[in-house]
Parts: structure tokens; C-alpha cells; sequence
């Protein structure tokens, strides 16, 4: 790294104390690069085997990398803690202004531990953290309006992140997320419910510098490929256009979108919530995350009018992704576009996870159907695919908590599970609910191989379709495959740039962006540190009760046709035993 | 020749002018650029780009003690660094607070309207062009 990079300061706050100090810690950053590289080490370092993830002594760590703040599609923030949700590592990245806001603080990365008293929130600024007030903000009904009213109250807009939890992460939820810049999300494993237990509302981070460059002519001419690239190449193409939702209407023709709690692949109405559908009728707006050229952000505006009222309308602008629409969408069996769209807002306004709430609540519809979980459980509520009013009461119900019922389906599928029965179509992967893919064994083993169980970690869906279409492989080679891919991501989730720029990112260009920043790496020396992060990772998750041989496998997915079928529970073990033998022991 | 904000409703906050004024200089990061891009009141409402608008009888040289802004030629002005004394006067007297402030070398930034960023904007938003005076911003 350059000498003197702001990168390498991180800024510990201790909430408990009223506390805050900056460190160097080139140690951490020329050896680990950034974002995932360097945040699995300070979570280590900060957070023993044992520790309670709700504890006040569990930290969360932000880091971003040498990329952030000088290239196209740098706009990534790792945030890292020991999950609430599955008791092991818990990852999550999210683009917004969070990671060039925490690069132009002068700041790598971020570790707050301890706890405040009462509500308050962080304002981190010029590499100082101060410490603010929220208990007027604690237990408001929507998270975008506490969002607004801390705008409202902090300086420097349009060079600030403002990432924040709603009523979910207050309640502690253990799938409640962190939401910045609105429509941007730290989902999955339940950093909400850290902030929750730390009584911490939000934390806005804002700051406006210059970074330096190895070599300012080299870094335009760089800079100017990489754009090209970003603005022009058909990798990109699916981004920009449709967005993610592009997904909707394929995947459920051949067989892979999760419906009525993966009783079925395909999903009869498929087109009215499909992203054809969405763009013709809704699309209002589209965003991007700080220093991305493609606006990957899609934005329906949902014109509604007062029931009580003639002539009287109110119009919400509302985020739409892939995820959202199959967990809140295909899931629960839900055809009407609009109303797909008015419970996603409303999970957004609670600071749910939309996966981990929409296969909750499948389940539930599905224990419901078959007498496990009664109306007197739910409190009186019938949950039924296709009504989306059950669902809207039943995602406020989730984070309510009002009674036993709703306490432990707001704890995860599988603990529900546990408890009423139904475990064989409990849609969850290593303690975590499903993404969207049910598109064969790849897609299944990368949930749970994945250190961080998300789609993106290997993207073995993309293996079943692509490869497994043609005839499976054998089992151990699949896993290799999945771990291969996982090791090259590690790479670029230390940059930190965004997946979706993979086609972009190459290993030549990555190499190069890097020495850009000051970093003199051969090609073997970045697939080694890959490796490290990768093994550091999964090294966190054994020290805290991770166990491959303790990962549990729905029996629904062997039974609904899948977009590779013929696989059963014995492959998916010699996969995942291939697998613990090469990731469960130190490097040879 | 000046900058002019073509259509902010295309703008989708992406930032990337403000990263190309400062990479104009040689920098990466944001510190130097003199084109700002804000929510208006949130993200769910649409951008706001913030930008010299290129007055043919600018405010912020009128107001500036040590004659360190001298017109530009289309409007607007030029910074004359050695003479500024960083007092920031011109950043009062912008009423769309188009003047930015450089922290690191504590003096005023000002558009130069060389249309480096419009180069990089990847929706249409900016463009270089000669001034339409007929045509009030306000009416686009």
C-alpha cells in the first residue's frame, strides 16, 4: 500500500465509554489488502470464541479497501460481527455512499463495540466519532423517517452514509438488517439486532478528501479502461437494464424460482411480477451507489389512493431487486405487482430482511395448511398464499413479537421449526433462510459452504444452470468448484468492489487496479492472501459451533423438480465431506 | 462555453463527476471537485446538482477583498490562488452554494467549466455548450 494511505486508520469506538480512537494498522492492511481481508481479522481480534453476539462486548466491524474512493464500482463496505442469526460468522456487504463515505472520512474500516444506555446514534466525521441522542428516534414506525430526521440533523449531505436499523434491529430480530441511503442493505445474519442489542440506532459517517495515486497519468489511463468497461461491456448489460428482476421470468421457466415454499419451481405469475412487468408499469427512478456507472437501482413508484377519501392519493417510491420479489413475491404465492410492492416497502420500513422474512413466513403459511401452527399461536391471524394483508400483519407480527409464536418465527425457520415441526420444508441453509435459487445441487451446497450464506459467495446457481444442465459431476469436484470460485471472491471483497463488476475484475486487471494503490502483487501472491481470507473465515465460523456435519438439508428440495434434477442427499454429502476436509483443517 | 445541467431528473446519484473533477487534478477521492450531487431530502425523492451556473456578473467576485476572482470569459469566474486568502467570503455570497471548499489547501473551488466531468457523466445529465440566454434554467 502507499505510504501514509488514510486506508490504514481505523477508528475503534467503545459506546460503553463514550470512547474513540484512531490506530494505524498497516499491519492489517498490507498484508490483508481491505474489506473482507482485513474486517475477518479485526472481528478475531475482537471477538473471542463464546462471545454473546448481543452482548455489548461483540463488535461490528466496517471495512473498506484500496479500490473504494479510486475506481468504478469500488463502493463496496464489508460489515462483519458474530451472527445472532446462526451463532458464527456473520458477513454482509452493502454498496450506497457507505464505503467512498468511510474512504473520504480518512478512514479503512470501523470497530465499535460496548453499548449505549439509552438510544443514541454515531456521527463519525473528519476520523472523529461523536456521540448523539436517539431516543426520540427509538421505536418509530418507520426507519426511512428516522433515516430523514438524522439528515436533517448532520451536516455534509451528498458526502455522508447514513446506515441505520428500523423497529426490527430494535426489537432484535436475529434477521433484522441495516439499511443506508434508503434502498441499500447489510442483510442476511442480522447486524440490526447487534445495533438493537447496542442500542444503537444509526451511524452516519461523512467526510471529503483526496486520496493519492501511485502514478496520476498510469491511474487515468486505468481508470478510463475500467469505466469503459463498466459503461459498455454486455457483462453489465442485465444491471443497467431490467436490473436484477431480469431474473424473474427465466428462472421460473425453467423450473428454479422458489414458489408457495418451494412446493413448486415455476410460478404461474411469473410475468405480472416479473421485471418486464415491473419497468413497463412502475419504474420511477433509478439510482446508483457512489462511483458506479451502471444504477443497478431500480425504483417503482406505487400510486395508491386513500380508501377514506375520494380524489386523494399518496405516492412511495420503492426499491425492487430479485430477492425481494421471489421472497415476497413467488414464495408466498403473491400475483398482484402491487401488492408484492407495498410488502416490500413495508419490510423495508420495519428493517427486515426480505429473504429471511419472506421464507419465514412461508413456512409458517405451510404449517399453518397442514394444522402444525394453529390461529391461536398466530394470535388470530390466517396466513394463506396469495393474501397479501395476512402478510403484511404477519411481517409486523415478526417484528412485534407479540407472543411466543411470532417470538421464535423471528428468531429463524429452523428454530420455528424446531418447535411446531415441519423441518422437511424449513427452507433454511446452515441457520439461514434461502435465497432465490432453486436451481439444483450447486445452488444448495453453496448456500451452505458459503462462509457467509449468500447466493453471491460462489454463486452456484449459476454452475447448475451453466454446467449441471448437461449431467451432474461427481460430487467432490462440484465442491471444489464452488471453493474455487468462493477463494477468488475473497480477492475482490477486499478491494472492495462490487460483484456484480466479476466480469470486469479479472485477475490481470485486478492486479493492476491494485498497484495503482500502491500494491506490488504477482498473481500467486493475491490468489495466497484469497486463501488466507478464505481460511481465516472459515476458521471463525469453527471456533463458534459451525459444523459441516451438522448441516441439515430440507428433504423439500429433492422432492420438487429443480432445474437440474437427479441428485440426492448421499451426493450433497460426499460434497459437503469433501469440502470440510479441505476448509475444517489448517493449510498443509 | 459553460457546464450546464441538462436534465437532473436523469441524474442517479452515481457521483462519478465529482470523482473526474478531482481526478482532473491527479487525485483520486473527491476533495478538489468543484460539482457537488445531493439527494433532494433523500434518496426516495431525486438528486440535486450543484454546479456554478456561469453568472455573466457573478456575485462571489464582487464580494471577494483581494480581487482573487477575475471573469471568466462565458461567464463565471477564475480563481487566482496566491492572491486568496481563504476568507470565504464568495461562499457566502453563492446563493446556490455552488463554491466548494478545498480542506486541504483552505481556499474556495470554482468551476472552471472545462467540461471534464460531463466527459464522464454516464446518463446525459451534463453538458458543455454555449450559453442559451434566452432559456432560463429554471424553465427546463
Amino acid at each position: 500500500m502507499l505510504p501514509n494511505d488514510p486506508l490504514a486508520n481505523v477508528l475503534y469506538v467503545d459506546l460503553s465509554k463514550k470512547r474513540s480512537w484512531v490506530e494505524r494498522r498497516e499491519d492489517l492492511f498490507a498484508k490483508y489488502i481491505g474489506g473482507a481481508g482485513v474486517a475477518i481479522q479485526l472481528l478475531t481480534e475482537n471477538c473471542p470464541a463464546g462471545t454473546d453476539p448481543l452482548a455489548p462486548e461483540a463488535p461490528v466491524v466496517f471495512a473498506t479497501g484500496p479500490l473504494d474512493g479510486l475506481f468504478p464500482l469500488g463502493s463496496k463496505t464489508v460489515a462483519m460481527f458474530k451472527s445472532p442469526h446462526t451463532g458464527n460468522l456473520g458477513e454482509s456487504h452493502a454498496g450506497g455512499r457507505s464505503a467512498v463515505a468511510i474512504r473520504m472520512a480518512g478512514l479503512g474500516a470501523i470497530v465499535i463495540t460496548g453499548a449505549n444506555t439509552n438510544p443514541g446514534y454515531l456521527s463519525i466525521e473528519g476520523g472523529k466519532a461523536y456521540f448523539r441522542d436517539a431516543t426520540t428516534l427509538w421505536g418509530m414506525s418507520s426507519s426511512v423517517t428516522a433515516g430523514r430526521i438524522i439528515r436533517q440533523n448532520e451536516s455534509s449531505s451528498g458526502l455522508r452514509s447514513i446506515m441505520r436499523i428500523g423497529r426490527a434491529g430494535e426489537n432484535m430480530v436475529t434477521y433484522a438488517d441495516v439499511s443506508t441511503e434508503t434502498y441499500r442493505h447489510f442483510g442476511r445474519l442480522g447486524m440490526g439486532a447487534v445495533f438493537g442489542s447496542k442500542k444503537l440506532k444509526a451511524v452516519v459517517v461523512s467526510g471529503n478528501r483526496t486520496l493519492e495515486v501511485a502514478d496520476k497519468v498510469a491511474y487515468r489511463a486505468l481508470y478510463d479502461e475500467i469505466n469503459t468497461a463498466a459503461v459498455s461491456s454486455p457483462v453489465m448489460k442485465k444491471y443497467h437494464d431490467l436490473g436484477t428482476a431480469e431474473n424473474i421470468q427465466p428462472l421460473s421457466a425453467l423450473g428454479g424460482l422458489p414458489t408457495r415454499n418451494v412446493q413448486a419451481g415455476r410460478f404461474e405469475s411469473a410475468e405480472t411480477i416479473s421485471g418486464e412487468h415491473y419497468a413497463e408499469h412502475y419504474l420511477g427512478r433509478r439510482l446508483a451507489c457512489s462511483h458506479c456507472p451502471v444504477a443497478c437501482i431500480h425504483i417503482a413508484a406505487l400510486r395508491e389512493p386513500y380508501e377514506d377519501e375520494a380524489y386523494y392519493y399518496k405516492t412511495t417510491m420503492i426499491s425492487y431487486d430479485y430477492e425481494p420479489i421471489y421472497a415476497l413475491g413467488s414464495m408466498l404465492g403473491l400475483s398482484n405487482p402491487e401488492q408484492v410492492l407495498s410488502l416490500m416497502d413495508e419490510v423495508e420500513v420495519l428493517g427486515l430482511d426480505a429473504m429471511s422474512a419472506g421464507v419465514c413466513l412461508a413456512w409458517a403459511t405451510e404449517a399453518m395448511q397442514k394444522g402444525l401452527v394453529t390461529e391461536q399461536d398466530t394470535g388470530g391471524l390466517k396466513l394463506e398464499f396469495g393474501k397479501a394483508d395476512s402478510y403484511v400483519a404477519g411481517v409486523e407480527a415478526i417484528t412485534s413479537r407479540p407472543n411466543e409464536f411470532w417470538r421464535v418465527l423471528g428468531h429463524s425457520v429452523d428454530a420455528a421449526a424446531a418447535r411446531y415441526g415441519g423441518v422437511e420444508f424449513a427452507m433454511a441453509f446452515g441457520g439461514n433462510e434461502m435465497p432465490g435459487y432453486h436451481t439444483g445441487p450447486a445452488g444448495y451446497l453453496g448456500f451452505m459452504l458459503g462462509a457467509r450464506h449468500s447466493h453471491l459467495d460462489n454463486a452456484g446457481y449459476a454452475i447448475d444452470q451453466k454446467e449441471l444442465t448437461k449431467g451432474l459431476i461427481p460430487a467432490e469436484q462440484l465442491a471444489q468448484k464452488l471453493m474455487d470460485e468462493e477463494r477468488w471472491r475473497q480477492a475482490l471483497s477486499s478491494l472492495t468492489v462490487c460483484f456484480f463488476a466479476r466480469g470486469i475484475y479479472t485477475p490481470e486487471l485486478t492486479l493492476r487496479a491494485l498497484a495503482a494503490a500502491g500494491y506490488d502483487l504477482t498473481a500467486e501472491q493475491l490468489a495466497e492472501t484469497a486463501d488466507t481470507i478464505y481460511r481465516a473465515k472459515f476458521a471463525f465460523k469453527l471456533a463458534n459451533g459451525f459444523d459441516f456435519n451438522k448441516l441439515t438439508i430440507p428433504q423439500r428440495v429433492f422432492e420438487t423438480p429443480a432445474v437440474v434434477s437427479g441428485f440426492d442427499e448421499a451426493y450433497m454429502r460426499r460434497a459437503i465431506a469433501f469440502a470440510a476436509g479441505q476448509l475444517a483443517s489448517s493449510r498443509a | 462555453m459553460r457546464l450546464s445541467v441538462v436534465d437532473a431528473e436523469r441524474c442517479t446519484g452515481c457521483q462519478i463527476c465529482m470523482f473526474a473533477c478531482t481526478r482532473r487534478l491527479g487525485y483520486a477521492g473527491m476533495g478538489k471537485t468543484a460539482i457537488h450531487i445531493k439527494s433532494v431530502g433523500g434518496m426516495e425523492r431525486g438528486l440535486s446538482v450543484v454546479v456554478c451556473r456561469a453568472c455573466q456578473d457573478p456575485p462571489c467576485a464582487k464580494v471577494c477583498p483581494e480581487d482573487a476572482l477575475v471573469l471568466r470569459k462565458g461567464g463565471g469566474v477564475l480563481l487566482s490562488p496566491s492572491k486568496c486568502t481563504g476568507c470565504g467570503l464568495c461562499r457566502q455570497a453563492c446563493i446556490v452554494s455552488a463554491i466548494f471548499w478545498d480542506e486541504e489547501a483552505e481556499k474556495p473551488i470554482i468551476c472552471v467549466h472545462c467540461g471534464y466531468c460531463a466527459k464522464y457523466c454516464p446518463h446525459g445529465v451534463l453538458a458543455l455548450e454555449e450559453r442559451r440566454a434566452e432559456v432560463p434554467d429554471a424553465a427546463k
